[in-house]
């Protein structure tokens, strides 16, 4: 997120409405320093100047035009707080009428989204530049929270309902989503980048996303599907125990059951774990693994199989 | 009050240690059990909030310590997890909410009032009882699998993790009642219970304080009851509730929670504005400045409280409309708050001013609460609030008000009735270097989560990006610093019980009732009972003027 355009406060606007946000910080960070700074100046003076045994009388002990005084001027600047973050959130949440529309859907630990034209993509998003996009969220799990710092919104998904989110980047480059509902173990690695590219940009990625990946081998095919998907989210390479097993030296492994049996960790397992993961949960984990079918085709299946195997 | 003899030591001995106190009236481990004396249950409650907040203080460095470095660093995701939440469980429920009325209160009220005791003794024992079998099954939740849902308890989540949740919040159940019963029994002997002559604008505004918190925790807390009764009922029998599975509504727990929870933020903090009242008028020798604004506010605030709930949920798909009301309402609790702060810094001017350690504490808490206070414009705003919801910003104001706030009135208040509870002085050089050492560890450990925050460190996170391992790291050894500073407070504590100066009746030349009586005070806190003439705030060196402004 640090680029060269990010402020010591902040990360870069890189949105439409990110200005204005700024703006009204910055309006309400100086009222607050100055009335701090007011406030404790006043302090430090008064306890040196009236410290015990001053021979400068009694202050009053109450002086109503002063108490009104302290009580309007804040609470007139309270009401322009008021009113500006009103019009700002106003902004935020209401999409202008020309959005496209991206269907997300936030689970345990992944973000899920699915273009108008059928295409689904994982933990990452690729958009235009200064093209207002529209996301329709929900949750199949528990509450997520959808958030882009550098955009300066957010957004809960909550399951059994819609939310949304709209966004216009102003900015080229990567920007970093964070859940920001927490959601269990892999709350903290519930993350995803948008892609804000140039419409020439968008349209080669576009054409060559949708090509399916027909050359490259079986074992990187997998291990590109591993990052992609986000299976690191549960599943370790390094043999530590995540929230699902580990894959290394998975493959060939003989693995305990939650229901006492036993099973050969071979192709058959792996196929099936992937698109009925709760049919033979192993033992010591919990039966927390979506579905992938119908979201991996035979080959990537195959190619994840084939990864893991080299994981000895 | 100056013409009150309601001491049973004789004007001369006030400086020495009486013979009987309720230490010793009675003795026996059973005498304390089923104690109904005031002084006692508010010292039981204090060794066993302390107790809470050592707890809780653990659970928070090692927290911290999983923080220095990104990914793992002392513990797994899960553990983690469950230290964050059991820190604020127990710091909100065990400590924070019976901290100042439970335990000061408790010993102070009926004396500053001029009672005997409380309304209703014997509720007041059913309320400590109460208060340790909800911490019993805290700590049986801790062994039964702890608890990873934070101290939100938030659904679905809260429905399906397999921790122990059902116990966890029938523990906070429990100890809702205790509080309900103490704010009853606070409320009850306000009103009866003020000696002859205490009209209410006699009262010192410590009890305008607790009163106002005393509504509260008897207004909110049933609510809280039955929200996490619902959880209960939901995981145990299946109802639905909350969850979207069975038909329920996610949102709505919400709702249910934050119509408590947020209240229940003024029942943690107004308590610490009668405590710094009554701190600065000693120190000073001077009445409080604007006396009436300052009780009226902390009504106002505990009134104006319960409207503002939702601006917990303004991304949480409530709608605009409400978000525009909530937010509105919420920026009226600035209003009481920021003139309790002008208040007590115009009481300075022209004070007689010392500088002993409550009164350090309470500088600390003006300069600390301020910022707590306006980090809060921030989030009642609602185009700032979406960036900074759920992330460190949150976490960092809310520790200025709890922490930077209550806790340092907490200990202010505590140093200044030490004396008063225990009859002894600690050391006083010790004290003042702890509250540097505290309020530099504070502000090291807090402030760069402000920052955290801006630039959208989300809250709640094992694992974070490395661009802010600095911060976090900063922020940890922040903790170290804090933790070095309670020791010190934990050690001259103990050390002056045993061998510290005697206090005596007055040892600040306060004027509230309960300086003039012994120190430890009899059990039946007065031989005679005290009439009251002027207002609380009347110092013998000011004369016939200084009787005059306050009364």
């Amino acid at each position: 997120m640090p680029t060269e355009n990010d402020s010591f406060l902040f990360p870069p606007q890189a949105s439409t409405y990110a200005a204005d946000v700024d703006a009204l910080y910055y309006f309400i960070h100086y009222v607050g320093v100055f009335f701090w700074v007011l406030i404790v100046a006043a302090i430090v003076y008064f306890l040196w100047r009236y410290r015990r045994g001053h021979k400068e009388g009694v202050g009053p002990s109450h002086s109503l035009p002063l108490e009104l005084t302290w009580s309007i001027i804040p609470l007139i600047l309270v009401i322009a707080m008021f009113l500006w973050g009103f019009k700002g959130f106003m902004t935020l949440s209401r999409a202008p009428g020309n959005a496209e529309t991206i269907n997300v859907t936030a689970r345990k630990w992944s973000w899920n989204f699915e273009y108008g034209n059928g295409q689904r993509l994982t933990n990452e998003l690729h958009v235009e530049v200064n093209k207002p996009y529209k996301l329709v969220m929900t949750s199949e799990d528990v509450i997520h929270s959808f958030y882009v710092p550098s955009f300066r919104n957010k957004m809960d998904v909550i399951p059994g309902r819609y939310t949304t989110f709209w966004f216009e980047a102003t900015q080229t480059g990567e920007h970093q989503v964070f859940c920001t509902e927490y959601c269990g173990d892999g709350h903290s690695d519930m993350l995803a980048k948008i892609h804000v590219h140039t419409p020439e940009d968008f349209a080669k990625w576009q054409k060559e996303s949708q090509v399916e990946d027909t050359t490259t081998p079986l074992p990187e095919l997998g291990a590109k599907l591993y990052n992609s998907r986000a299976c690191f989210t549960c599943h370790s390479t390094d043999g530590s125990a995540k929230v699902g097993p580990s894959f290394k030296g998975l493959f060939g492994k003989q693995e305990q059951l939650a229901d006492g049996t036993t099973v050969t960790v071979d192709e058959e397992y792996l196929r099936e774990s992937m698109l009925q993961p709760n049919a033979k949960v192993v033992q010591g984990f919990q039966p927390v693994m979506p579905t992938y079918q119908g979201q991996l085709t035979d080959r990537e299946i195959s190619g994840l199989i084939e990864y893991i195997k080299t994981l000895q | 009050m100056s013409t009150t003899t309601a001491t049973p030591v004789p004007a001369a001995d006030m400086d020495a240690w009486p013979k009987t106190h309720y230490w010793n009236a009675t003795r026996g481990l059973k005498s304390w059990l089923f104690t109904v004396d005031h002084k006692r249950i508010g010292m039981m409650y204090l060794i066993s909030i302390l107790t809470a907040f050592l707890l809780g203080g653990v659970f928070a460095i090692l927290v911290r310590l999983e923080l220095l470095t990104p990914g793992a660093t002392i513990v797994g995701a899960k553990t983690y997890n469950q230290l964050f939440t059991l820190h604020g469980a127990v710091m909100v429920f065990l400590f924070l909410v019976p901290s100042i009325p439970a335990a000061i209160g408790n010993f102070v009220l009926p004396i500053q009032l001029g009672a005997k005791d409380v309304a209703f003794p014997k509720l007041n024992l059913l309320s400590l009882w109460v208060y340790w079998l909800g911490a019993l099954f805290s700590i049986y939740s801790l062994f039964a699998g702890a608890i990873d849902t934070g101290w939100t308890f938030y659904t679905p989540y809260s429905l399906q993790t397999d921790t122990a949740v059902t116990s966890m919040v029938l523990a906070a159940f429990i100890l809702g009642f205790s509080s309900i019963l103490t704010g009853l029994n606070f409320i009850v002997s306000i009103h009866k219970l003020r000696a002859p002559g205490m009209t209410w604008f006699r009262m010192p505004l410590l009890l305008w304080a607790l009163y106002a918190t005393s509504v509260i925790q008897l207004l909110a807390t049933p609510v809280l009851a039955i929200t996490l009764l619902l959880i209960a009922a939901e995981r145990l029998l299946g109802v639905g509730i909350f969850d979207p599975a069975l038909g329920g509504d996610p949102v709505l727990y919400q709702h249910f929670f934050w119509f408590y929870s947020h209240p229940a933020v003024y029942i943690m903090v107004v308590p610490a504005f009668g405590v710094i009242s009554e701190i600065v008028a000693t120190f000073t020798r001077r009445p409080i400045f604007g006396y009436r604004f300052v009780a009226f506010s902390s009504l106002a605030i505990a009134f104006v409280g319960f409207f503002v709930w939702g601006h917990h949920m303004f991304v949480a798909g409530q709608s605009e409309f409400a978000g525009m009301v909530f937010s509105f309402l919420s920026f009226f609790i600035a209003i009481p708050t920021a003139v309790k702060i002008f208040n007590w810094t115009a009481t300075l001017y022209k004070g007689s001013t010392r500088l002993d350690s409550p009164m350090l504490y309470a500088i600390v808490f003006l300069i600390q609460f301020t910022i707590g206070g306006l980090t809060g414009l921030f989030l009642g705003a609602l185009a700032t609030d979406v960036h900074f919801h759920d992330t460190y910003f949150v976490v960092a104001h809310f520790h200025y008000v709890m922490m930077g706030g209550t806790v340092f009135a907490f200990l202010g208040g505590l140093h200044y009735w030490w004396p008063k509870m225990t009859g002894r002085m600690y050391n006083e050089k010790l004290a003042k270097i702890a509250v540097a050492i505290l309020f530099v560890g504070f502000n090291v450990t807090f402030f760069t989560q402000f920052i955290l925050g801006t630039r959208g460190m989300p809250r709640r996170y094992y694992n974070y990006l490395p661009e802010y391992q600095g911060l976090h790291g900063m922020s940890s050894v922040g903790s170290w610093i804090l933790a070095v500073g309670f020791i010190i407070v934990a050690c001259y504590l103990v050390a002056s019980l045993r061998s510290g100066k005697i206090a005596g009746a007055n040892p600040w030349g306060a004027s509230t009732l309960e300086w003039k009586t012994a120190s430890p005070p009899p059990t039946e806190n007065f031989a005679e009972t005290p009439h009251i003439h002027t207002g609380p705030y009347v110092y013998a060196d000011e004369g016939i003027e200084g009787s005059r402004r306050a009364a």
